[in-house]
């Protein structure tokens, strides 16, 4: 799928001028809250007719107004699943999950009721009405209302933000399902560095109104000064890595991947399984020489490519093997040990720092995805 | 209790005359009343504060004044009145459907006023979801708004057929007091008290009115409650 969008569009004060072509698996449409996004979303979708600009999906073109051509959204076959759910009060499960199913053309049914309703683990709410169902199987259902009308895009506008950690969880792994198992691309609007690193193969970045980076995850997350301020620490490198083999007396899990072996806590995961880890920046200590008596397990020997200094932090790039790593030291450290691009360094990173936000199976390597275990 | 049951059949054609008229009035007004309904409460166009006006003008003019423009618009000189018997068939003055026009234009503004405050309650949001799932507008209208303000339009329904039951103004002003054709429940009390010894009878078709007007007040109870409960209001 190829989704190009060039449009202009206003909003009261607020202005839209986004250009961006992008062929992901999962895109996300990342920035802060005011930045656009949504705004954008419903733009693709059809809810907002743009001032100026053209989308087009496949060489299908949604809106042009150069050419005068606007799809309306009941026509655009792009399922739409909302921050809020959105499940229409009135009908069951059940119903809700139909409604979108009956209006797509016959021959054009591609989803499966009883497949949407396995992958999604929503068997036992069919006969319930939505106001008496938990956020996150609101937001299941929902999901679920937008495959079964078979559309030709998803478009997901935050749909975790409403729910807590807890819930968050639970969905996590029903994304990534719809994510590898469907062939549905997907739109995905998020301000969270976490849920974006573990879901995107592509980012778009906006930041008030307009696109400040496009490109794939890896290398979109590495670049610190793409972030908002306070998510700054949770980006950092995402690396593809295999299960080179588990050793079981510690219940450890040994990674390898183009920076080098690492370590982390048991994933449980069979050897050769791919996954996808993402070191965050504030969790890589720099040292000058190989340290002794330190409990972190994985120290890799790299060297400083780059640093930036950011107020009293310093973003510095480390050439890890044939690999690059991002860390995020204060200016002072920087200062103290005396950092200079060339200079052979150790990268240090603990193994508790992959937990099971930071470490999961991954898209790149195209697996069924499961989940990686290892807190500690 | 005999001399409350024991109904003439004057009595019994008049009630029946009544429930018919209002029927009618509630029935043929609601297309209009959830269109225009619709137009008030979404709608965004010049001369939207002149059609509440209007539409509410029934409820703050004097019954007999609406009456008398009945008369002269739809009566048979009428300039509709003669368009629609000559072209359609359709006579208003002096017949029981003058009667339902009259009680309709009167319980407009009640049945309006209803449909657009539950139509202002619905969440647009629904409709745009039904949307980008493939229905077009009048389908989410189908599927989606009219589930949702059905509480509002059966509430809308019952004010109006109340109305109707009680009207007494326009009607007897625009159709007169025709026994059997135009004389309503209120029309009819009306005639019995001025007449010695109506008493009885007067009393009787009140406490019908009131039976009647109770067992509507009712049913809009019972069929909100459960078109709330469908709507997941409740």
């Amino acid at each position: 799928m190829t989704l190009s969008v060039d449009i202009r569009h206003r909003l009261g004060s607020f202005r839209l001028d986004a250009r961006f072509e992008t062929d992901g698996r999962l895109v996300a449409l990342f920035g802060p809250s005011g930045s656009g996004k949504t705004s954008l979303v419903n733009l693709i979708a059809g809810l907002l007719v743009p001032d100026e600009g053209r989308i087009a999906v496949d060489g299908r073109v949604l809106a042009d107004t150069g050419a005068g051509t606007f799809v309306p959204m009941h026509r655009r076959r792009v399922g739409y699943v909302f921050q809020d759910a959105r499940l229409f009060p009135h009908l069951t499960v059940a119903q809700n999950l139909r409604y979108g199913r009956w209006f797509a053309p016959r021959d054009e049914r591609r989803t499966d009721m009883a497949g949407v309703v396995e992958m999604l683990g929503i068997g036992s709410l069919l006969e319930r009405r939505p106001g008496s169902l938990s956020g996150g199987e609101r937001q299941r259902v929902a999901i679920g209302r937008a495959l079964l009308a078979s559309p030709l895009l998803m478009l997901m506008d935050e749909p975790l933000a409403a729910l807590d950690e807890a819930r968050k969880s639970e969905i996590m792994p029903y994304l990534e399902r719809l994510r590898d198992e469907t062939k549905i691309p997907i739109v995905y609007v998020s301000h969270s560095v976490a849920e974006v690193a573990r879901l995107a193969s592509d980012i778009v970045v906006l930041d008030e109104g307009r696109v400040t980076a496009a490109g794939p995850t890896t290398e979109i997350l590495r670049r610190l000064d793409l972030l908002p301020e306070e998510e700054r620490g949770e980006g950092g490198a995402v690396l593809d890595m295999q299960v080179a083999r588990q050793e079981g007396e510690f219940d450890m899990t040994v990674l390898t991947s183009a920076a080098g072996e690492l370590r982390v806590a048991g994933s449980g995961l069979p050897e050769g399984a791919g996954v996808r880890v993402r070191i965050r920046a504030r969790d890589v200590l720099i040292a000058t020489e190989r340290p002794r008596g330190l409990s972190a397990l994985n120290v890799l020997p790299a060297t400083v490519s780059a640093i930036r200094p950011q107020g009293a932090f310093a973003d510095v790039t480390l050439a890890c093997g044939e690999a690059q790593i991002e860390a995020r030291v204060t200016r002072q450290s920087c200062e103290v040990l005396g950092l200079a691009a060339g200079q052979p360094v150790f990268a240090v990173i603990k193994a508790v720092s992959f937990d099971r936000a930071n470490t999961w199976s991954g898209v790149a390597a195209g697996r069924a995805p499961e989940k990686v275990s290892g807190e500690g | 209790m005999d001399w409350l049951l024991d109904l003439t059949p004057d009595e019994w054609s008049t009630i029946r005359l009544s429930v018919k008229v209002a029927t009618w009035a509630m029935l043929a007004s609601l297309p209009l009343g959830i269109g225009v309904g619709l137009l008030l409460a979404r709608g965004n166009f010049w001369g939207k504060s002149l059609l509440n006006g209007i539409v509410h003008l029934p409820l703050v003019m004097p019954p007999v004044v609406t009456g008398y423009l009945l008369l002269l618009g739809f009566g048979k000189r009428g300039p509709i009145g003669a368009f629609l018997a000559e072209n359609f068939g359709i006579v208003f003055s002096f017949r029981w459907t003058g009667a339902a026009l009259a009680c309709a234009v009167m319980g407009f503004p009640l049945m309006v006023r209803a449909i657009r405050l539950s139509i202002e309650a619905v969440d647009r949001r629904l409709e745009f979801a039904a949307g980008t799932l493939g229905a077009s507008a009048p389908w989410v209208f189908v599927t989606i708004t009219l589930p949702l303000i059905l509480p509002g339009v059966i509430a809308g329904m019952i004010l109006s057929f109340a109305k109707a039951m009680g009207e007494f103004g326009a009607t007897i002003t625009f159709v007169s007091n025709i026994p059997g054709e135009t004389q309503t429940l209120p029309s009819a009390i009306y005639t019995l008290t001025q007449v010695p010894g109506g008493d009885a009878g007067a009393l009787r078709l009140t406490l019908i009115s009131i039976a009647i007007a109770m067992a509507a007040l009712l049913a809009s109870e019972v069929l909100a409650r459960r078109a709330a409960k469908q709507a997941g209001s409740a």
